[in-house]
């Protein structure tokens, strides 16, 4: 492959240790992104999407939340080993940096835009200086596509739109020029031009400067129009991943089958939107068998007692699942 | 009246109209309370019976009743108060023959003062305290603050300030028992007056901090780099402050209206102390301006607190 792999995610376990017991929110996940391109998280919520997301940043909750196994190389180091300091001087903001999922809340409110923006330029030590940080400020800013940014730099949250917002977010997150960031829902609570709008800007970005991104979302529409590689994940485990058109057009898995068959198209009247049916697993005390086995079409008595090992149907494909294969859409 | 500018530059006008109409409404709070005043304090009996010896003829007291205007109907006495009070003349002391409101107003700089230096003491133990026990929740420090804070909510300040003058006074000979002159001899009565409600602003500032360090902003700020140092004390702190002014405002208020029991252990001039010496000897006209001062300062403090939600959080700056 003539791309760099830029991260890699091997084997990493995140539990998450509450008082009803130990949730293994993330249970061996192996993933990896190469320079310049966007992978994107698939799954439904409380999948260990966002618990993977927090992981590689080392953002998970302090009390709860912890990694057990596994590890994350970023340009070749290995973010679990290293101090907390150090991750947050070296690392967070400056070479891997994250979009949240709420722009509305995102921003703290009671400082002005210029301040927040500036401040990933001063922990870094990229500008030193009121006036260099604003002009640094001004020039992101400008990149995201803020209008007049020299004026709206003394503004407050509150004073921008939605769509603006997420913009001023997305420029926090990409002042330092990470080397990857990763978005976690970033469009959903924006509406369909805002989007659009933004993964424009996502794919300007990456154009530009080799970034790579994860991309984490529910939407597989959103996710289609972006990435280039789409992972699936089902109750803390990785159970496809394939490039776009092999994934929208060859899904091996029944539950990648599943979540394309709910999206709704239009002009569709005939039925009911297709929902699968059942519940994901606790993520406390899973089965042993796959985690999806309980709603699966195909189920047989060797889905409930072993977990499927990874099979690559094709180069870069890769399903985790003891019948793969083309489904019947239903 | 409902401004919505949006624009610095419509902000003067904003506050403007609401400081004119919560003025207005301070106003009718101080009138209301006047009024009150007026009439409980003489439901406590008749001053002439503390003016006059027990064997004075029913000639002298009748005079003595008349000049003081004391033959006229409750309502009919207020009026004449009311008149004269709003040019200034609240009347003199049945007691010390001197002006009322010059009496009290002697005496307000020393309360304001153990009031101010009170609440400075709350403040630089809560907000520490709450701060250090959100960040390290379920810690020890967590749990010695809590404690600290609930001991000073369980004693009667009285008893503090008796206890710190058993302590500081008289053990350990450090501090001065009573009296006023230095920074130190208002070191005890702002400690018995201000420990009261340091557990309830902890607690405040304590569960805003876990709130506002939960939030997504903090996280995003932790996303971005930074230390953990600045998003405590920098951007989360300006967040939890603002629950925390709130009360601050209320609590300020009651030391100055609440100190005349702390004022009396510690022999300080203040004018709860002179207030409450003026009740037992029926001394109403400077018990109505004791009691009408302490509410415009009340009402003064509220004021006060309600614009400075302003300087905290932009959102109120704009929206009002």
């Amino acid at each position: 492959m003539s791309r760099q792999a830029l991260l890699r995610v091997e084997n990493l376990r995140t539990h998450l240790f509450l008082k009803r017991g130990v949730l293994k929110a993330v249970d061996g996940v192996s993933l990896h992104v190469d320079e310049g391109e966007t992978l994107g998280l698939v799954g439904e919520s409380g999948s260990g999407k966002s618990m993977t997301s927090l992981s590689i940043m080392r953002l998970l909750p302090k009390q709860s939340g912890r990694i057990v196994d596994g590890n994350v190389w970023l340009d070749g180091t290995d973010l679990t080993s290293l101090p907390e300091d150090e991750m947050a001087r070296d690392w967070r903001g400056r070479r891997v940096s994250m979009v949240s999922q709420d722009p509305m809340t995102s921003l703290n409110p009671v400082f002005t835009v210029g301040d927040q923006v500036g401040a990933p330029f001063r922990y870094h030590k990229l500008a030193q200086g009121a006036r260099a940080v604003r002009d640094a400020v001004v020039k992101v800013l400008s990149r995201v596509r803020i209008p007049s940014p020299e004026k709206r730099l003394d503004n407050y949250p509150h004073q921008f739109s939605g769509g603006m917002r997420q913009r001023v977010v997305s420029a926090m997150a990409i002042a330092c020029a990470p080397r990857l960031l990763i978005a976690d829902e970033p469009t959903s609570n924006l509406d369909v031009t805002i989007q659009v709008q933004m993964i424009e800007l996502f794919r300007e970005l990456q154009r530009d400067s080799g970034l790579g991104i994860i991309l984490i979302t529910h939407d597989l529409g959103v996710a289609a129009s972006i990435c280039d590689r789409i992972a699936v994940m089902y109750a803390g485990r990785i159970v496809e991943v394939g490039d776009v058109r092999t994934m929208y057009r060859a899904a091996a898995h029944p539950y990648t089958q599943a979540l394309l068959n709910s999206i709704p198209h239009l002009g569709q009247r005939k039925r009911r939107l297709y929902a699968i049916a059942g519940q994901p697993p606790s993520l406390i005390d899973p089965p042993v068998g796959c985690r999806f086995a309980p709603r699966c079409p195909r189920r047989t008595a060797k889905c409930d007692a072993d977990y499927p090992p990874q099979v690559e149907l094709a180069p870069g494909h890769v399903t985790a699942c003891w019948h793969p294969g083309p489904g019947a859409v239903a | 009246m409902r401004p919505s500018g949006t624009f610095p530059r419509e902000w003067g006008k904003v506050v403007t109209g609401y400081f004119l109409r919560r003025v207005l409404q301070g106003l009718i709070s101080i009138v209301g309370a006047s009024i009150v005043i007026f009439f409980i304090s003489r439901l406590s009996g008749d001053p002439i019976v503390l003016l006059l010896p027990t064997e004075a003829p029913p000639a002298l007291i009748e005079q003595v009743r008349q000049e003081m205007g004391l033959n006229e109907p409750v309502w009919k006495q207020y009026l004449i108060f009311a008149g004269k009070a709003l040019g200034g003349d609240f009347g003199k002391s049945y007691r010390w023959q001197a002006p009322a409101l010059e009496l009290v107003l002697d005496r307000l700089p020393a309360t304001i003062g153990l009031a101010l230096a009170a609440l400075a003491f709350s403040i630089l133990l809560a907000v520490p305290f709450g701060v250090l026990s959100a960040v390290y929740r379920g810690s020890l420090i967590d749990t010695l603050g809590k404690g600290f804070a609930m001991l000073g909510q369980a004693m009667p300040n009285f008893w503090v300030g008796l206890l710190l003058v058993l302590i500081f006074a008289i053990h350990l000979d450090v501090l001065p028992a009573y009296g006023t002159g230095s920074a130190a001899h208002v070191l005890m009565p702002a400690i018995a007056l201000g420990w009261y409600p340091v557990a309830a602003q902890t607690r405040i500032v304590r569960s805003a901090m876990l709130d506002v360090l939960d939030s997504d902003y903090i996280r995003m700020g932790r996303a971005v780099g930074a230390s953990e140092r600045v998003l405590v004390w920098k951007y989360a702190l300006r967040n939890a402050a603002i629950p925390l002014v709130t009360i601050l405002g209320v609590y300020f208020a009651a030391m100055l209206g609440g100190a005349f029991v702390v004022e009396t252990v510690f022999a300080w001039p203040g004018v709860g102390r002179t207030v409450v010496e003026a009740v037992f000897s029926r001394d109403f006209p400077v018990v109505q301006v004791g009691v009408l001062l302490t509410s415009i300062l009340f009402v003064t403090s509220n004021l006060l607190v309600d614009l400075s939600y302003g300087f905290i959080d932009p959102r109120i700056r704009y929206d009002r």
